[in-house]
């Protein structure tokens, strides 16, 4: 119910719309990893608040535990309402290894929504890629990785700003990546970042 | 304040719109059942696309006309706060204007709507031409971005002035105190928005009966001379004919319909232009068929302005 709410009047401010590139009807059930590029705090509520609710209910965005876990309300939202995992940016060791939570989520049944830049961007290129999207696709090579472009986010909310603007923008949802298990390192995350910015409209 | 009020000519208009619409829809569907062509399929599919977002259009805008003044200045605030929004995301502006786009539609919009709630047309005349144009310059100076500076401060004050400024002398008919026609402004309101979307309905309709001659192929290759001419004509003359639900004459009447219909054709045309500066065709896809909000009252944010000026000066007091 709240989380009816709060979709609906995000999309409402914001007039997000989802573009499939290919029809979602079309794509193989099974768990996804949606990765996007990262400009600004709205990213990961708009992709989850655009998605259909049927796949919305199974889909857990990936956070930085450092930002969300600072305050009460930001936990309390990040537990209840988008039911994120939350995982540790810095001093990582072998006991709260991120790859792990990420993996045992995605063998719960869940899908995932990763930011791979890491951090936010100004918005104008896309950072290259941490190398924890490669590792999850290693370890988890059943899960589909869709590429998703948010196109017009870095202007609702930049970085550095905190009052967001009623602009209009886009989800645009690419198609899987291929061969994922069979590519180098490198050569995986060069791809996964050009499947994104093939996206971009401009 | 009575929350529903509708007299006898009010109601007349509402039963010849409904009417009209349903004339509309019929020859839709008898059209798209005798076509085959993929062309005039296409053709067809928007026509029926546009004829169902009028119903939602009217249903809209006429429950917020008789739900009273109130209703219909918070429909016009909220059309400016989407013409802005579609503005706005099709004008490149950089991350200095953040905080000035907020003062835009969070502070200035929002204002301006209250003044003309008020009836306070001195100030509501003046505050975007003049107080906006002084404060949103000083708010962007103040973070220190110089790149371009002319170029955003100019693309913010125009964005303001059409999708604000201009659409706003719709509703401020409203405010208007004409003799003998006291609490009927709402009428006034509706005579000049029928009129100038019959123009825009009936230049497209003469236009893809009898077009042939584009008239600015550059700005927009759907404008033909003979859509403008008969267009501009018949709609003048259906504002003459709804003279009796306005404090006007027939001949004053058919004057004003036809002064607005011209602004409301120059109006699309201006704003065709920003369209294929910026290489798109549609300002966005809110409306089915039409595109987005400021496709739609592209020609009201020209015509309400002179409309308003030209009442208050010969009619009002």
């Amino acid at each position: 119910m709240i989380e009816e709410l709060v979709c609906w009047f995000i999309k409402l401010f914001t007039g997000a719309r989802a573009q499939w590139t290919v029809g979602f009807d079309q794509l193989q059930p099974g768990q996804r990893v949606y990765f996007a590029n990262h400009s600004s705090h709205l990213d990961f509520l708009i992709l989850w608040a655009t998605l259909p609710p049927a796949l919305r209910h199974h889909t857990r965005p990936v956070a930085a535990r450092d930002y969300w876990a600072r305050s009460r309300p930001r936990l309390w939202l990040s537990r209840k309402i988008f039911r994120a995992i939350l995982i540790e940016r810095k001093n990582i060791s072998r006991c709260n290894n991120p790859i792990d939570q990420l993996k045992a989520s995605l063998e719960q049944g869940d899908s995932l929504i990763i930011f791979p830049e890491g951090t936010r961007s100004s918005g104008d290129t896309i950072h290259n890629f941490k190398s924890g999207l490669y590792h999850l696709a290693r370890h988890c090579p059943q899960a589909h990785f869709i590429p998703v472009y948010l196109e017009n986010l870095n202007r609702v909310l930049p970085k550095g700003e905190f009052i967001p603007l009623p602009l209009i923008c886009s989800v645009i949802f690419g198609a899987p990546l291929r061969d994922v298990s069979e590519r180098s390192k490198d050569d995986f995350l060069n791809e996964a970042k050009k499947s994104l910015e093939r996206l971009n409209p401009l | 304040m009575p929350v529903l009020s509708i007299d006898s000519e009010l109601g007349a208009i509402i039963v010849g719109v409904v009417l009209l619409l349903s004339i509309a829809s019929i020859i839709g569907y008898v059209l798209a059942q005798r076509t085959q062509s993929d062309k005039s399929k296409a053709v067809i599919d928007n026509l029926n696309a546009r004829i169902r977002a009028w119903w939602f259009m009217v249903l809209f805008f006429g429950l917020a006309v008789l739900s009273g003044n109130t209703g219909s200045i918070i429909l016009f605030a909220l059309i400016s706060f989407l013409a802005l929004r579609e503005f706005i995301t099709l004008t490149p502006t950089s991350r200095g204007d953040h905080r000035t786009l907020f003062w835009a539609f969070f502070i200035i919009t929002p204002l301006h709507y209250f003044l003309i709630w008020i009836h306070w047309y001195g100030l509501f005349s003046i505050l975007i031409p003049v107080y906006a144009a002084l404060v949103m310059p000083i708010r962007n100076a103040t973070t220190g971005d110089t790149k371009d500076f002319l170029a955003r401060t100019a693309k913010v004050q125009w964005a303001l002035m059409v999708c604000v400024y201009f659409v706003s002398y719709a509703p401020a008919l409203l405010t208007l105190k004409i003799p003998g026609y006291e609490g009927q402004n709402a009428k006034l309101l509706l005579f000049l928005v029928l009129v100038v979307q019959m123009s825009d309905v009936l230049q497209y309709v003469w236009g893809k009966l009898t077009g042939k001659r584009k008239i600015v192929p550059q700005l927009s290759p759907n404008k033909t001379v003979e859509g403008f001419i008969g267009g501009v004509l018949s709609a003048s003359l259906l504002g003459g004919a709804l003279c009796w639900m306005t404090p006007f004459n027939f001949w004053q009447a058919t004057l004003l319909a036809f002064l607005i219909c011209l602004m409301g054709f120059f109006g699309g045309l201006v704003m065709s232009g920003i369209k294929r500066d910026r290489n798109i065709k549609d300002f966005g896809t809110l409306i089915q068929g039409h595109g987005g909000i400021l496709d739609r009252i592209d020609s009201i944010c020209f015509s309400a302005p002179l409309f308003f000026h030209l009442v208050r000066f010969y009619f009002a007091l």
